[in-house]
């Protein structure tokens, strides 16, 4: 068993403070959930978890099994097992998909023992089939021109050929039709299990009737501000975040109501 | 190094070259009034970039002998990658300035294609090679360097392919410089008559570290009516050399051309490739990709000229520049007037590498027609750092990401390479570059 543990995690970007101190644990073999409103600071989580160089943690610290992930290079955090599936994936023009996905595996291989040609693109083929993606998808340039569904569709991809220890969704579900939407909750239903932790951002519930998690996360102004079961998804789909606020005590600053 | 002085050539000299080497009465004479017209013409003006220090005519010597190869098992290594040695059917191989090898299949000669190295066919075709020889796409005395190669072609390479004849496999041309003597003044000529279709592809490759020498190439493409060509070229000139190459192509009425260029000199370099779409419903594909680095100076001008109605022109320009390379981009669509419902696209794109790398991307559109389409992307910029991010969350190291972004940078020539083995020498060459 693997663990992620965050303590009193801060972050800024822009010399703006997003992330106020924020703790959340997950072992693999959970599913978490992170819900919350728009601007709360869901995307910074992610983003700092991974790396992104545009978000800089001032206060706190990032673990993976006892070690520290914050000092870790973006690329040595993946080798670490982490994985973040982007709202926004970058498009890389003239780099196939199917050449990156092996680079990425052969990435976390030691030099002589790369997956051979007919390995990878079997496994690929079949994983392509399993999320109903179209061969001719290998093909074509990495996220270019792809939908925002492909867009998506491709991201559960790469983390079903990559198998990370944990696996951070970042609105996966958003701008989804329900058919893709299933899809891509097969492909994520299929890695849980022993050795896979996941943490599910998402704005709406729905996503959480084919992904039932393990402990849902309310995500309020930077902070973890309750915590639960599937329970607590039901009833912020019912009944809005306001209760909890209210019970909380929190104002109602800009980034808190901003509508999607 | 002995060095001759400015044109040093005379006409005489050239006469006497010309009738050494057998060529018919009309190329002496050629040569002999384009040597006159060398020493008055002005140089060419390359927009954006001042070359009146840089030195085009001075070499050691007018051309150097060298051994042909008897077979192909005599190549280097690095020669014998460019060539699917068993597959390629046609092939010709010059060495410096002479002709080395050749190979052609009886099918095409069956089919009455000719495909010789340019002395060659000035002495055995030479009605066919008058008819075109700097005649309709480029002309001897547009400019000091036009006449200076006309006067002093040393090299190249003919192919004529008759009326509705398709050429299926590629044709392959190597041109070796091993020799840091050699100046190349070659010319390469191909003419795809009515209905015809032709893929030709070209390697320049020097295998010395620097050139004493000149390479002034004059490369002219006709296509003739609803006629093919396709034209690839990897330029791997040496350090040394100052390069000015003139790419051309007369494209007639519903005939295409696609330019595949990669131009990869270390040699200071000024290039222009232009095509003019004189037939109604022409079509000009062209693609070029550019690394710069070191010292190097360069200007690439790619232009295509529409004077066809219904023509449609696609010029797309990738650069990378590192070091303290330098680099001009100019990219022109010229609708004239009459062409109407014409339609002129550019995209032109620097990447760069390195601070004290500089590169200028001008898209140019002149339009003298109103019923017509065109449009221009041109940027220049560094490699996006989200583009980074993005791939080493897959757990890529920064090397290879940054690999992965500027091969995909320049990947639309790589992959319209239609022979395997120069795709994969171009795949290399940049390799090499870019680390
Ligand atoms: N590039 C940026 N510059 C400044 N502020 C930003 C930037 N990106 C996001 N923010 C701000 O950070 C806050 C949190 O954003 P984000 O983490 O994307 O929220 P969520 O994913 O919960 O919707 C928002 O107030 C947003 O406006
Ligand atoms: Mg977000």
């Amino acid at each position: 068993m693997s663990t992620l543990v965050i303590k009193d995690l801060h972050v800024s970007i822009e010399d703006k403070e997003i992330l106020k101190g924020l703790n959340l644990t997950i072992n693999t073999n959970e599913v978490h959930a992170i819900m919350g409103p728009n601007g709360t600071g869901k995307s910074t989580l992610a983003s700092a978890i991974m790396g992104h160089p545009k978000y800089e943690v001032t206060q706190g610290t990032i673990e993976i099994d006892g070690e520290n992930v914050l000092e870790m290079e973006v690329d040595e955090r993946a080798k670490a097992g982490l994985f973040l599936a982007m709202q926004y994936p970058s498009e890389i023009s003239g780099v196939t998909n199917a050449d990156f996905v092996r680079s990425a595996i052969n990435a976390r291989r030691e030099e002589g023992d790369e997956i051979s040609l007919m390995k990878f693109i079997r496994e690929l083929d079949k994983t392509m089939d399993f999320l109903e993606m179209d061969q001719e998808m290998a093909q074509r340039y990495l996220n270019e021109g792809f939908s925002g569904g492909e867009k998506k569709r491709n991201e559960i991809l790469q983390l079903m050929m990559i198998k990370p220890k944990f696996a951070i969704l970042d609105e996966i579900d958003s701008g989804l039709d329900i058919d893709a939407l299933k899809v891509v909750a097969k492909g994520i239903n299929q890695m849980r299990g022993e050795g896979f932790g996941c943490i599910a951002i998402t704005h709406y519930q729905r996503l959480l009737n084919y992904i039932t998690p393990d402990h849902v996360h309310v995500m309020m102004q930077g902070r973890v501000v309750k915590s639960g079961g599937p329970e607590l998804a039901q009833r912020l789909e019912a009944e809005g975040y306001d209760w909890i606020k209210q019970e909380l005590g929190i104002e109602d600053t800009d980034a808190v109501t901003e509508e999607a | 190094m002995t060095v001759e002085t400015k044109l040093a050539l005379s006409a005489t000299e050239v006469r006497s070259f010309s009738q050494n080497n057998n060529e018919p009465a009309w190329f002496g004479s050629l040569r002999a009034e384009a040597i006159e017209k060398a020493t008055e013409l002005p140089m060419p003006t390359p927009d954006k970039t001042n070359i009146t220090k840089w030195n085009f005519t001075e070499f050691p010597q007018h051309t150097v002998e060298s051994a042909p190869f008897s077979s192909l098992d005599e190549l280097s290594a690095e020669v014998k990658e460019i060539i699917d040695i068993e597959g390629q059917e046609n092939l010709y191989i010059q060495r410096n300035n002479t002709p080395a090898f050749l190979k052609i299949s009886e099918e095409l000669k069956a089919q009455g294609v000719i495909f010789t190295d340019i002395l060659t066919a000035v002495r055995e075709h030479s009605e066919l090679v008058q008819k075109y020889f700097m005649t309709e796409a480029v002309k001897v005395d547009e400019h000091k360097l036009t006449a200076y190669h006309a006067a002093l072609v040393n090299g190249g390479v003919f192919l004529y392919v008759p009326k509705n004849v398709v050429v299926e496999k590629p044709l392959q041309v190597v041109f070796l410089n091993d020799n840091a003597d050699a100046s190349l003044f070659n010319h390469v000529l191909v003419v795809a008559d009515t209905n015809s279709a032709v893929t030709y592809v070209q390697t320049y490759v020097s295998t010395i570290e620097q050139s004493n020498g000149q390479a002034n190439l004059i490369e002219e493409v006709i296509a003739m009516d609803n006629a093919q060509v396709t034209f690839g070229s990897v330029d791997v000139l040496a350090k040394g050399f100052t390069t000015y190459v003139n790419r051309r192509a007369h494209v007639k009425r519903d005939a295409k051309i696609d330019w595949a260029l990669g131009l990869m000199n270390d040699s200071d370099t000024i290039s222009e490739n232009i095509t003019h779409l004189v037939g109604d419903g022409s079509l000009a594909h062209t693609k070029t990709v550019v690394v710069g680095r070191g010292e190097q100076k360069q200007n690439f001008t790619t232009e295509v000229r529409h004077w066809g109605k219904n023509s449609e022109g696609f010029i797309l320009k990738h650069g990378v520049m590192k070091d303290s390379a330098q680099t001009i981009f100019n990219g022109i669509g010229k609708i004239e007037h009459g062409a109407s419902k014409s339609n002129a696209e550019q995209e032109s794109r620097v990447l760069m590498l390195s601070e004290g790398a500089r590169g200028d991307a001008n898209p140019i559109l002149l339009i003298d027609e109103d019923d017509v389409m065109a449009g221009h992307a041109a940027s220049v910029g560094r490699v996006d750092p989200i583009q980074l991010y993005y791939l080493m969350s897959r757990g890529l190291s920064k090397a290879e990401a940054e690999r992965l972004v500027i091969h995909g940078f320049l990947a639309p020539v790589v992959t319209n390479l239609p022979i395997e083995s120069v795709k994969n020498q171009l795949t290399k060459v940049i390799e090499g570059k870019v680390r």
